[in-house]
């Protein structure tokens, strides 16, 4: 069996898009919400409520009003879902931390990504170091999966949430998931209050091209599925620390 | 206790079966009060995380809104979003391909499966999957398919579909996972979760690595920007994206939201309604494979488009936000219909409230009408909904759409007589005197359905006189 | 005001003590009341099995029985709902529909009633037991009725007032639903009835005689306490 052709294809997408169509010539009865805040509608739907993105902004989870408070509230957010999290001067100080990690863990190898700020702190390491995004390599998953920890920065972090966004800018998309620990390294100023600037902060910083993967991390890796009892560590790594400098 | 066929032969019964089947399992897992004890405990642990979530919005009510507005506007408007995702989506590298349905979609699968040669597949929960029976397809095939996700692959070990379509194990004790694992992985026992889960981990990691092609579902489909989100929480969808050649995501047509900033409400949402997180661990958003300069990822990406009856729910404006959801499991978890039937007696891909809404669009109202009935329509599932779909309303929708397409004679009959009573007030006060003086011989003769009341609980004695009667009287 | 009462079938079958309670509270508060006896039942039970155009035969007859009327107030939430929320869409493009909707913004829970439309709280009553109050769905999620029967209570001389561990779930009654699906609706009344009684109430208090039926149907059986009462009886009781 081989895959199918591409008339076969298109005449199920147009089959389906015509049920659509059909089914949509009924409108729908108005929305189950209690707020009137609705606004214009779409052009092809011109009674169409549609609300503006920015208007549920003080409706969800607060995400600070100053970068102090934002930093505030994204330490505390870390600290609930288990992250380890410090704040550090510069980056000798951070390759100074993550040295004794290193050293106190007794990591044999340290998978990182070509960054100018990364390569620093991961040069100093006491182990070996694998870069996974070596010009016209590929990066060797089984060498990634033998690593200890996963060194990588990030488009950038969220307070709201205690989310950290990386993309597959930043190692590509093994990096940040392969290795039994992550690191994150980032400037205090790359906290952004809520999800939606993270977003923002993404579409001004790649115009044109998202990279193909975007992945908010929100503490280590976890799982309930045994009598709902949180257990860290299902498949991802099971320790994530970040480093804020600055 | 029966679970559910893992086959597509079972979606559609003879008449009556399905319902039959449906009374059978509830009352025998009503019967197990130790097992609905341990799911109640179960779930203890998440309606206090969901409180404490729900209370780090700044509104809540106003929240729900905006997420229920946001996958409206979406399924209102498939017919545009639907062509601006699938053009944003290939521009991206990847390549859609639509199913009509779940034989059209297993097709698909198995020809870019041929077509890329694989061999071993790994899956990270999919519920879509559940829905085509994808599993029995590719085994039969051939093809080695491993669940990742740790609730799936137990699941998978015990030869049963998931029981709750988020918490997929939630009915099985920690022992009989460590036997379990005993059986087929060979590992010692163990009462510890934490091991459990790391069993898992040890064996589950060298088959990514192995694995040629990834299987996953979406959560959400984003128009503006042609990405598909996937939210989970172990990593193992990040990880069945990352390494394995082929990735291909099967997702419904609702899936649709028209922008990405809709995520910035959505997925928290989702995670605080769903599992009481202020997000879930993972939220991914994939635009594409691998890109030029990029390290590592699959060289292709492929998207599965499944309608499967959803234009047919999608043509019911009466119902049609039911495809607003985005199976959070949310109303299965305040369910009380669920909490004392269990997962397995619905019989249906997705259980609970949600499920009895959709199961009898996609596979039939005559057959799974039933799945309305059973409902006291207390509407908690209503107000658990992060996106404001109208459940509990929507069961005695299909109640109505059934009693015209499909009535029981018998049941017409007696609710034409009972109408035709109550509407003549002399003939209903002779009817309620008749019901007082024939009671106590009616407790003693028990007709169904009085026996169906009496077998579990009492009536109390008819008082002497009716309000009308007493009324009457105290007005003189 | 004059209040036209509503009073739903069975409880003008079974528990006719509840109706007289109303009126009493009602009249005991300077009101006057009347009982249109040309009403039967409120349709809810054909409604509910999906037989739409028998309900809205016993529905429109309904709303030409209580037209004119003041106020409509009745002591079930259920049958409340069917009036307040159901009527209205039952009853849309019909020759009833304005009608429908006049009705239902007239029509009233009973406690609903005296603490939104009344303005009352204390109604001066006595009731010297510890109770719980059990909400039935359709007041609580039909209705959005959750403070208003707690505040009359609270103002209940010597009544103690404890909340149970499951406030939110359903008694498990459901009409039909618990004579089609007995199992069910029997291990949802064990579990609402189990934590009612582990409050160690004298009374469990509720607005529905739907689910007085339903719970005091199982704690008979099982031969367990306490014993449901009506919120209208509690508050027609001895006066303080
Ligand atoms: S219907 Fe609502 S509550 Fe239920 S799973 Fe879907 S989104 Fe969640």
């Amino acid at each position: 069996m081989n895959s199918r052709p591409q008339e076969a294809n298109e005449a199920a997408g147009q089959a389906i898009l015509a049920r659509v169509r059909e089914a949509l010539r009924l409108p729908a009865p108005p929305p189950h919400i209690r707020s009137q805040t609705p606004t214009a509608g779409p052009a092809a739907h011109p009674g169409l409520a549609i609300l503006p993105a920015e208007a549920s902004r003080p409706w969800l989870p607060d995400g600070g009003d100053s970068p102090a408070e934002s930093l505030g509230i994204f330490t505390e957010n870390l600290a609930t879902l288990r992250a380890e999290c410090v704040r550090v001067a510069d980056m000798n100080a951070a390759a100074a931390w993550l040295a004794g990690q290193a050293r106190q863990r007794g990591w044999q190898r340290v998978a990182f990504h070509d960054d100018p700020l990364i390569a620093s702190v991961v040069e100093v390491l006491p182990c070996d170091r694998y870069r996974v995004d070596s010009p016209g390599e590929s990066c060797d998953k089984t060498m990634l999966e033998a690593c200890d920890a996963g060194v990588s920065g990030c488009e950038c972090l969220i307070a709201q949430t205690g989310s950290i966004l990386v993309s597959s800018n930043q190692g590509g998309r093994g990096l940040s998931i392969l290795p039994h620990v992550h690191v994150v390294l980032a400037r205090v100023d790359q906290i952004v209050p809520m999800l939606s600037d993270a977003l923002a902060v993404v579409r001004q910083q790649h115009q044109g091209r998202l990279p193909s993967m975007l992945s908010f991390i929100t503490g280590p890796s976890r799982t309930g599925d045994i009598e709902r009892i949180l257990v860290l560590g299902a498949h991802g790594p099971k320790e994530l620390l970040v480093i804020l400098v600055g | 206790m029966s679970s559910p066929a893992t086959t597509a032969a079972a979606e559609h019964p003879r008449p009556g079966v399905a319902k039959k089947q449906f009374l059978h399992d509830a009352a025998e897992h009503v019967r197990d009060t130790g097992h609905r004890d341990f799911v109640r405990r179960a779930l203890g642990g998440y309606y206090l995380s969901r409180d404490t979530q729900k209370a780090r919005f700044r509104d809540w009510e106003q929240a729900r809104d905006a997420a229920s507005l946001a996958k409206w506007s979406a399924v209102n408007r498939l017919d545009e979003l639907l062509p601006e995702f699938v053009a944003n989506f290939e521009s991206g590298g990847g390549r859609v391909h639509w199913a009509r349905d779940a034989a059209e979609a297993r097709a698909i699968i198995l020809g870019l499966l041929a077509e890329a040669d694989a061999k071993a597949v790994i899956k990270s929960k999919c519920m879509t999957s559940e829905e085509i029976h994808l599993n029995a397809a590719l085994e039969e095939a051939g093809y080695g398919v491993v669940e990742s996700d740790l609730g799936e692959f137990i699941q998978q070990l015990r030869g049963e579909p998931p029981y709750h379509f988020v918490f997929p194990c939630m009915h099985v004790r920690r022992d009989e996972i460590s036997d379990l694992f005993g059986k087929h992985l060979g590992t010692e026992p163990t009462d510890s979760p934490e091991e459990l889960t790391m069993i898992a981990r040890r064996h589950l990691r060298r088959l990514y690595v192995e694995a040629d092609v990834g299987i996953t579902g979406a959560n959400f489909l984003v128009a503006e920007t042609g990405q598909i989100s996937i939210t989970e929480n172990e990593g193992n969808a990040r990880l069945t994206v990352a390494l394995p050649r082929i990735h291909i995501a099967i997702a419904g047509i609702e899936k649709l939201v028209a922008r990405l900033d809709d995520l910035a409400v959505l997925l928290p949402m989702l995670a605080a309604a769903g599992s009481g997180q202020p997000m879930t661990c993972y939220n991914t958003l994939y635009g594409g494979p691998r890109q030029a300069g990029e390290c590592d990822g699959p060289e292709a990406m492929h998207l599965v488009l499944l309608d499967n009856g959803r234009t047919a729910l999608l043509a019911d404006a009466e119902q049609r936000d039911a495809l607003q959801c985005i199976r959070c499991g949310a109303c299965l978890n305040v369910c009380p219909i669920f909490k004392n039937v269990g997962g397995f007696t619905y019989g249906t891909t997705y259980q609970g409230p949600i499920g009895s809404v959709i199961t009898p669009h996609l596979r039939g109202l005559a057959e799974w009408n039933h799945l309305s009935g059973a409902s006291s329509l207390c509407g908690a599932c209503t107000d658990a909904c992060p996106v404001r779909i109208d459940i509990h309303h929507h069961l005695l929708h299909n109640r109505r759409n059934a009693a015209r397409t499909a009535p029981s004679r018998l049941e017409r009959l007696g609710q034409r007589a009972f109408a035709f009573v109550a509407r003549r007030p002399w003939l209903f006060a002779a009817g309620g005197w008749l019901f007082r003086k024939t009671l106590p011989l009616a407790k003693t003769l028990r007709p169904p359905p009085l026996s169906a009341w009496l077998a579990t609980r009492d009536l109390p004695a008819a008082p002497r006189q009716s309000f009308r009667s007493a009324w009457r009287r105290r007005s003189r | 005001m004059h209040v036209s009462l509503f009073i739903p079938c069975f409880v003008d079958q079974l528990t006719p003590q509840v109706g007289l309670a109303v009126a009493t509270v009602l009249e005991r508060l300077g009101h006057t009341v009347e009982f249109r006896s040309a009403q039967t039942c409120c349709g809810q039970p054909s409604f509910n099995a999906g037989y739409w155009d028998e309900a809205r035969g016993v529905a429109s007859r309904a709303v030409e029985v209580f037209a004119g009327a003041e106020a409509v107030v009745g002591p079930s939430g259920s049958c409340v709902a069917m009036m307040k929320v159901f009527y209205p869409q039952l009853l849309a493009g019909t020759p009833h529909e304005t009608a429908a909707l006049d009705l239902a913004a007239r029509t009233f829970e009973f406690g609903e009633f005296l603490v939104n439309q009344l303005g009352v709280t204390d109604v001066g009553a006595r009731f010297p037991h510890r109770v719980s109050y059990h909400d039935g769905c359709h007041g609580l999620r039909e209705l959005r009725i959750r403070d208003e029967p707690r505040k009359l209570l609270a103002a209940v001389r010597d009544l103690e007032l404890v909340e149970c561990d499951e406030p939110e779930s359903c008694c498990g009654f459901g009409g039909l639903f618990s004579v089609k699906f007995p199992m069910v609706s029997t291990a949802m009344a064990e579990v609402k009835a189990g934590s009612l009684a582990r409050t160690d109430c004298d009374y469990i208090v509720s607005s529905d005689p739907s689910c007085q039926l339903q719970l005091d149907g199982w704690l008979s059986k099982n031969g367990k306490r306490p014993r449901t009462i009506h919120l209208a009886e509690v508050l027609a009781g001895e006066v303080a």
